[in-house]
């Protein structure tokens, strides 16, 4: 008898454990991977009870599996329309909060990409130049911009390949397959591709503003941990972290 | 036009692919299986293994090694730049080589399964009237196994065409070089663009459907007592 009640217990408390246990899946740009990866660890110092998962994707794909009720509460896009699409088709339970601007960079595992410009890339030791997919990675549309706002794009496009999104564009480019890429700023700072060589920076006049937005979505409705998670980007800290890795934040000038 | 001219290109591009490697593996693959069918050596168990690992791989795996192999600093990619080649990731070529790797398993076992059921007892009349054995192979064992050639070959082209994950990780989405149906297909929906979508995938839809008839329907029956 002693044994059933303790049983009791222990799964009254178990349970109880459960109800208060909160998750958020986090649906997030390719380009965040490892600013997001430092954010998320920053606030479970802060919330250890907390469980987050965070998926990393091209924000193309993301916006067709939220349309189709994927389980994401958050979703971070590289491209600020794709959320306020879903925001006007009811999809989402907060504003669009912009959060960052990204840029798109140059850059090499083979050469010191920092002594290129985008005139370089016509060179012919460049076989293969690696960009995001322009039809729905917004990191790719703004490298095809950019090429032709420099007149490149027709000499550069029969030796681009297109990565599905922008980490995947970065990978061609470490495993040498690509001798040089146009990637994010936020990728190429990461210390894992940082100490291999520079990078060059393409002026952000040659192509339309990579605004990012985020959104709660519909089904975090009542989900008080995405709203805490929300609440914590506009923290100093994650700001920090966010500058770090070369986004320029809303309401701040280019810096560099 | 029903389908737009990507779409086309995709497709042709497709059954290019999987022709192209279902010739070659009807070459690499027929000795393979014949050995596979007739030895009695201790590697008998790891060669089939070896052969049958596609099978249970995922994609991503064979993308993954193949996309460092072929890379410059891989042993395939120093191969390749020894030969004065061009390295094969991004190319039709390098796609033809990982899908050979790919298939390999659909192209082997039914044609080892065939050869199998022949037994030696044919084999051995043949060579009792003389025959060498490349004539035994090409005058008796061949036209005996011709079902099982002909249920390789179908399953070959058709996994080739079913090929996704090995060709996104080293294909790079080239029009008209590396990218193939599935991947347009892929591309379509993360564009938005379903109605695109839906129009290849229903091709394919129907494709599939079609050989898998032709394999369940029209196949030889086999040949009854000998």
């Amino acid at each position: 008898m002693k044994l059933l009640k303790t049983l009791l217990v222990a799964g009254t408390v178990f349970a109880a454990g459960l109800a208060h246990a909160e998750k958020i899946t986090i649906a997030a740009a390719a380009d965040l991977k490892f600013a997001m990866d430092e954010i998320v660890a920053g606030f479970r110092k802060g919330n250890p009870s907390d469980e987050i998962e965070v998926i990393y994707g091209s924000s193309g794909k993301f916006q067709t599996q939220l349309q189709q009720g994927a389980p994401y509460d958050l979703f971070f896009s590289a491209d600020i329309g794709y959320p306020r699409e879903l925001a006007k088709a009811g999809l989402a339970s907060s504003d669009v909060k912009p959060y960052a601007f990204g840029r798109i960079v140059l850059w090499s595992q083979s050469v010191d990409a920092s002594k290129l410009t985008l005139e370089s890339l016509s060179d012919a030791k460049f076989a293969r130049v690696a960009i995001a997919n322009p039809k729905h990675a917004p990191y790719g549309k703004r490298a095809e911009e950019a090429l032709r706002a420099s007149k490149l794009w027709g000499k550069i496009e029969p030796k681009l390949v297109y990565g599905e999104n922008i980490a995947h564009t970065a990978q061609f480019v470490q495993t040498g397959n690509a001798q040089v890429g146009i990637i994010a700023l936020a990728l190429a700072l990461n210390p894992a591709l940082a100490d291999k060589g520079g990078y060059y920076l393409i002026p952000d006049n040659l192509h339309e503003p990579l605004e990012q937005g985020f959104i709660i979505t519909k089904r975090a409705e009542g989900n008080a941990l995405a709203k805490r998670f929300a609440a914590y980007m506009g923290d100093k800290a994650t700001r920090a972290v966010m500058t770090r890795y070369g986004f320029v934040l809303p309401g701040e000038t280019v810096g560099k | 036009m029903f389908l737009t001219d990507a779409d086309l290109q995709a497709i042709w591009l497709t059954v290019k692919l999987a022709g192209i490697v279902t010739l070659i593996l009807f070459v690499v693959g027929t000795p393979v299986a014949w050995w596979l069918a007739h030895t009695r050596s201790k590697w008998k168990g790891p060669i089939g293994a070896v052969v049958a690992l596609p099978l249970v791989l995922p994609p991503s795996v064979l993308g993954f090694y193949l996309l460092l192999a072929m890379g410059p600093h891989g042993p395939v990619g120093q191969f390749t730049a020894w030969l004065g080649v061009h390295p094969l990731p991004f190319t039709f070529w390098g796609l033809v080589l990982a899908s050979v790797f790919y298939s390999f398993p659909f192209m082997v076992q039914p044609v080892q399964n065939a050869f199998e059921a022949i037994g030696d007892r044919p084999l051995e009349v043949a060579a009792t009237l003389r025959a060498s054995p490349l004539d035994t192979f090409f005058s008796v064992a061949l036209p005996l196994a011709l079902p099982g050639f002909l249920t390789a070959g179908i399953l070959t082209f058709a996994h080739t065409v079913g090929e996704f994950g090995v060709v996104l990780m080293i294909g790079g989405n080239i029009p008209g070089v590396t990218r193939v149906a599935s991947v347009q297909i892929y591309d379509h929906v993360e564009a938005l663009e379903y109605m695109d979508a839906h129009r290849l995938a229903g091709v394919m839809l129907v494709f599939s459907f079609i050989v898998l008839l032709a394999l369940y329907a029209w196949r030889p029956s086999p040949k009854k007592g000998a």
